[in-house]
């Protein structure tokens, strides 16, 4: 079970139960992140002034490593440069796809997502997300996919 | 005399399942230092050793092209890929050998149909029926089809419980209508559809109809006669043999009539820059050298479930399906999706408050293979309202202990999400 607590962190169960940020905002950018393989959609949605995230929202169904990863992405990416956000999805990406046994770089709250990288195949689900958001800051309103 | 009856009916009753399990290397092994427990036997089969021998010993002792050489081993490789198809012939009871066309596999089939009898038959206004249920190769070549021709989509509904309105099929098929193509066994609910019904509904009105086949063939007996339907398409690797083979039934005299799919080699009586004379039916439609070790280890494959007997299959599979639906429906949250009165082993469900990918990651610690996900029939899922479901399915080889261990990993998922 000990690989299951990683995936399972009571801190993404949480998350999933009770996503934060779980609404659509009606001005400001937004775009979708489709997984084809299990149908999970997100919409990211992102008030940026001045090259400033101002808030961050996402709505849409998934599974509960895509629906935690989106709530603690939107609550990580708000006050943060464009910039900034699209260099902590490189580190988190290289975080959920080091090998299993590597030792990984700290990313503080989203380290909780950590344990994906010792199940490979969920790896998009804790994307999915991310994808939408840079999507969504190089405005382009339209759907990515994980494929 | 008492003896002998003795015998036979214990025959037509009981599978020697343990067998089975032994002639099946891959069940031995361990997941996550769990047995394995393999319950996607829709999504493929695993092999008997006698299927992967006939491969190997195809390769090391029969390896030729077929219908060219003439030399001995040709002549071996051909007697062998040709025997196969007489073995499919009287597995499908189809009437004659070139009825059986080797194709990559029940997408293939379909795509032959939709392209070679759909293009030189279906013009602007016509109309396909197709089901709620269908799978996306059972649909995608429809559409496409339809696109090019604009002819038109049309749709069986269905009910919640996940059965075919025959009343609603009636009233689609018009004089537009140029052919149905529906599902035998549904792989993401498990009914089993009244094809006899539907092929004599359809030819009424002088209606083709093409019967997709992958999730049936090694559940249950068919006998393409008696359902009467014009084509049969079937996947060898769902039913015990290879991946890349798989076979279109079509009756002849609509095989005959239609122009080749794909066009090359073997597929040719003659060939000069001014005109190709087509060979033959089976050979028309197959161009190219076919997977010739996979349709001889296919017809090893149906020589172990003929051995194993479809009857008895189908009554262990479904004692199973009636001992899953029963521990599944006691679990608190689990809902099964897909309760037709005609059944086969196939156990769709969702659990509430917990998605399927996550069921289907817990299961999987336990060394539980289950699919998760739309199956490939996303139209289905929305008619269901569901974005996908987790889906255990049964083969000849599973057994109760293994549908104990499904529902045991499903308390797992309710402690995780507790």
């Amino acid at each position: 079970m000990s690989d299951l607590q990683d995936l399972y962190q009571e801190v993404i169960l949480d998350h999933n139960r009770r996503p934060r940020n779980f609404r659509a905002l009606d001005a400001g950018r937004k775009a979708e992140g489709y997984n084809p393989l299990c149908g999970d959609r997100l919409t990211v949605y992102l008030r940026v002034e001045d090259d400033v995230i101002k808030d961050a929202t996402f709505q849409g169904s998934g599974c509960a490593i895509s629906k935690a990863s989106a709530s603690l992405m939107t609550d990580v990416v708000k006050g943060k440069t464009v910039a900034e956000a699209e260099a902590l999805f490189d580190r988190f990406h290289r975080v959920v796809t080091a090998p299993p046994d590597a030792t990984v770089e700290d990313l503080g709250k989203l380290s909780v997502l950590a344990g994906v990288r010792q199940f490979p195949v969920r790896v998009k689900c804790a994307t999915l997300a991310w994808y939408a958001l840079r999507a969504a800051v190089e405005a382009r309103d339209e759907i990515v996919s994980t494929e | 005399m008492t003896s002998v009856t003795a015998i036979s009916a214990q025959r037509t009753t009981s599978l020697d399942v343990a067998a089975i399990r032994q002639d099946c290397p891959i069940l031995r092994q361990r997941v996550h230092g769990k047995p394995l427990v393999y319950l996607d036997n829709a999504a493929t089969t695993q092999k008997p050793q006698v299927v992967i021998d006939r491969l190997t010993r195809y390769y090391v002792a029969e390896n030729a092209n077929v219908h060219r050489g003439v030399h001995w081993l040709s002549e071996r490789a051909t007697d062998a890929y040709e025997e196969a198809r007489a073995t499919l012939r009287r597995f499908l009871n189809a009437a004659q050998p070139q009825e059986i066309v080797f194709v990559r596999g029940t997408t293939e089939a379909i795509n032959l149909v939709a392209q070679s009898y759909g293009r030189s038959h279906v013009g602007a206004g016509d109309e396909i029926v197709i089901s709620t249920m269908e799978h996306h190769s059972n649909i995608v070549p429809w559409q496409i089809l339809c696109e090019e021709k604009k002819a038109r989509l049309r749709i069986i509904p269905m009910t919640d419980a996940g059965e075919l309105d025959l009343d609603a099929y009636e009233k689609l098929l018009s004089d537009r209508t140029r052919m149905v193509s529906v599902v035998h066994v549904s792989n993401a609910l498990g009914t089993i559809n009244p094809v006899e019904e539907i092929v004599r509904i359809a030819h009424q009105r002088g209606i083709p109809v093409l019967v997709d086949g992958a999730q049936a063939v090694a559940h249950t007996k068919v006998d393409v006669q008696a359902l009467g339907c014009d084509f049969y398409t079937l996947s060898g690797h769902k039913m015990l043999g290879p991946t890349g083979i798989g076979v279109l039934y079509g009756r002849s005299s609509l095989l005959e009539a239609m122009p080749p799919y794909q066009s090359g080699g073997d597929m040719i009586r003659s060939v000069t820059f001014e005109r190709t004379l087509y060979n033959t039916l089976p050979y028309k439609f197959e161009a190219g050298t076919p997977n010739i070790a996979g349709a001889i280890a296919l017809g090893a494959a149906i020589g172990y479930l003929t051995n194993a007997g479809l009857d008895r299959i189908a009554a262990h599979e479904h004692e199973l399906l009636e001992y899953g639906t029963a521990a599944l429906s006691q679990i608190p949250g689990v809902r099964l999706i897909g309760t037709a009165r005609q059944k086969a082993g196939i156990l769709s469900f969702v659990v509430d408050g917990v998605h399927p990918h996550d069921v289907g990651t817990i299961l999987d610690r336990e060394g539980v293979a289950i699919r998760t996900g739309h199956h490939c029939c996303q139209p289905l899922m929305n008619r269901l309202g569901v974005a996908a479901t987790a889906r255990a399915s049964l083969a000849l080889y599973n057994t109760r202990e293994e549908i104990d261990a499904l529902t045991a990993g499903l308390s797992k998922v309710g402690e995780v999400f507790a």
